[in-house]
């Protein structure tokens, strides 16, 4: 384990309380609606703001323990961080921005700023890196202030909304990037997409509270209050696009409108997808026949949540449930609109 | 500039009695000036100036101002940053007392600290009795005391502006990067105070340059030692040579004003700043 944390912490009048185990090498990402205290939940881990009570150890270093009255500062942890305000230091170019970890680590200006341009090179920022902070556009210095805390090379990366403000093409690349980095990350994100991609555990906080952890699947397939099961409220497949083919993972073919190639990610809203028992003869250029998983009511809709050979969940109305006769185990076609899906380079 | 006073807003004309009372203001400060170089005699300015008493009183003028600026600095920055990032009972009776010699009549500083660090002040007898340092009344140490003593506090409500105007979210994100308290205090937060701190030294500066009060009442009027420049501009006016007076003071005055509009940006008409990042408070 890299991350153990029992965390109460109190910031600006509002209290949280939250555990977080995180395996060396994982990625663990925390969803939760605005004022939930997953910023104060970051900051704890990171030594910015004491604990109430509890206790915190990063890489097998005991950084917090209240009951030892052990509290590190931010600069005795193992780790980095990133904010979504990026703070990017002003007075320093960008190559110093990204050099000042490795500086602080005792490497000599020469190396420090060597490395840093090694980290500016791999997230396309080179030609930027004499320029000033001020000069940046959001999306460039959100890029600036993740390759200075990645060039920390710490083995805890707390990464605040890092991604928030790159356009979609920025984004895939420095989702790979974050992908690659050896580090345990935690990060904070309102991307569902991102929290599939990205994450191996899905933390839900709410109220100052993780109301719901598992695996991003698992928390998606079974979301336990209504703002999670809002923000994880899509489909989403892996796949290699030829045209508009795309080969999903699992085996399935889908018909796309829009031509791409390489792998790709399928996204799709549940309420796009139309059951019936017999294979229908439909527009809709994508039917398959699936197996139903598993019926759930959720207030006034049904949730069919539908296994081999693709996994994915469905909106249907109570009638529509009881129509088809749906149940655990039972078979059924279903039906998706080529214009529904949405693919972007994985 | 097209030569006519214009406002912010388009298309609205200033109120001219508002423009009538400033420039009656500006008047009232600028015609003693005007009083002064009229009666200037430029053609001999460099003889009065060259003589031996004149370039002493400048000598002593420099030492002492110099280095009160610098007691100034190295005891006003720490008590700028108690001030600024400590709270504690009692701060705004400290930050009272601290910037109390800006607006007490110099003399009354003096007299003070005659009573403070004389022969038989508080301090004075004990530093007479303990380390045989014997009275600081009359020497050039007295005069740079009596000069930190009124120029200090423009340091410190400088600095400590800075400090408060500070992201202090910059210094924990360097900290957040591995950072300890000294780097820290080194590469962020000094370069981001570096402008604050300039403004402020050379503020206590010039306030030190003018210093005329505290001095001659505590430090009293010694050519050579104590005599600044203020001290010899009232010396040469009371000893019937107005020349050689006016002469010093439109020196000082050119010292003076080539100070402030140096510092017009920074502390006279401080102009808006961009803040990076919204400073935001929600816990999230």
């Amino acid at each position: 384990m890299s991350i153990q944390a029992e965390i109460h912490a109190a910031a600006g009048g509002f209290s949280i309380h939250a555990e977080l185990n995180a395996p060396t090498g994982s990625c663990t990402a925390i969803v939760g609606p605005n004022g939930a205290g997953k910023t104060t939940l970051i900051h704890a881990l990171a030594g910015l703001i004491p604990l109430r009570q509890g206790k915190v150890v990063l890489a097998g270093q005991v950084v917090d323990d209240s009951a030892q009255g052990i509290h590190l500062p931010p600069d005795r942890r193992p780790i980095a961080l990133h904010s979504q305000h990026n703070l990017l230091f002003p007075h320093l170019s960008v190559v110093d921005n990204v050099a000042f970890g490795p500086r602080c680590s005792g490497l000599g200006t020469r190396l420090a700023r060597q490395q840093a341009e090694g980290w500016l090179h791999k997230l396309g920022l080179a030609d930027l890196a004499h320029l000033r902070p001020a000069q940046l556009s959001g999306g460039q210095a959100q890029r600036v202030g993740l390759a200075r805390a990645a060039a920390c090379q710490p083995e805890v990366l707390l990464l605040d909304e890092s991604l928030a403000s790159l356009d979609a093409e920025t984004r895939t690349d420095v989702r790979h990037l974050l992908a690659d980095i050896q580090a345990t990350r935690v990060l904070i994100t309102h991307d569902p997409v991102e929290t599939r991609v990205l994450a191996d555990q899905l933390l839900v906080m709410e109220g100052g509270e993780i109301v719901q952890a598992g695996t991003p699947e698992a928390v998606a397939a079974d979301p336990r209050t209504p703002w999670t099961a809002g923000l994880l409220d899509i489909n989403l497949l892996a796949g290699h696009a030829a045209g508009t083919e795309v080969a999903l993972d699992c085996g399935l073919s889908l018909t796309t409108a829009t031509p791409m190639t390489g792998p790709v990610l399928v996204t799709f809203s549940p309420a796009a997808v139309t059951l019936s028992t017999a294979q229908p003869h439909t527009s809709a250029r994508n039917t398959w026949e699936s197996e139903v998983a598993r019926i759930q009511p959720e207030g006034d809709r049904v949730r069919v949540l539908l296994g081999a050979p693709a996994p994915c969940h469905v909106w249907v109305t109570p009638q529509a449930a009881s129509e088809l006769g749906l149940s655990a185990g039972s078979r059924c076609w279903a039906a998706l609109k080529a214009t529904e899906l949405t693919v972007r380079d994985a | 500039m097209t030569g006519r006073f214009t406002t912010k807003r388009p298309h609205r004309r200033p109120p001219i009695a508002i423009l009538v009372m400033a420039i009656i203001a500006v008047a009232v400060l600028a015609l003693p000036l005007v009083g002064l170089l009229q009666r200037t005699p430029w053609s001999s300015l460099g003889t009065t100036l060259g003589e031996t008493a004149t370039l002493e009183a400048l000598r002593v003028s420099v030492v002492v101002s110099l280095l009160a600026a610098g007691v100034s600095v190295v005891l006003g920055l720490p008590l700028a940053w108690v001030l600024a990032r400590l709270s504690f009972r009692g701060r705004a009776l400290v930050r009272a007392v601290v910037l109390l010699p800006m607006v007490l009549p110099p003399v009354v500083g003096g007299i003070a600290l005659f009573f403070a660090l004389g022969r038989r002040g508080l301090v004075g007898r004990a530093l007479h009795n303990w380390f045989g340092l014997d009275t600081l009344i009359g020497t050039t140490a007295g005069a740079v005391i009596a000069a930190a003593f009124v120029s200090m506090p423009f340091f410190v409500i400088t600095a400590e502006a800075g400090l408060r105007q500070l992201d202090s979210r910059l210094e924990s994100a360097a900290s957040t990067l591995g950072a300890g308290r000294w780097t820290v205090l080194r590469r962020i937060t000094l370069p981001l105070l570096a402008p604050s701190l300039a403004a402020g030294a050379t503020l206590s500066w010039a306030r030190a340059l003018g210093e005329f009060g505290a001095t001659i009442t505590f430090a009293g009027n010694h050519p050579g030692r104590t005599r600044t420049l203020p001290l010899a501009i009232a010396q040469a006016n009371e000893a019937g040579q107005p020349e050689a007076a006016i002469a010093m003071s439109v020196l000082l005055i050119g010292v003076s004003l080539l100070i402030l509009i140096g510092l017009r940006h920074r502390w006279i008409a401080p102009r808006a700043r961009q803040p990076e990042g919204s400073p935001e408070t929600s816990p999230s």
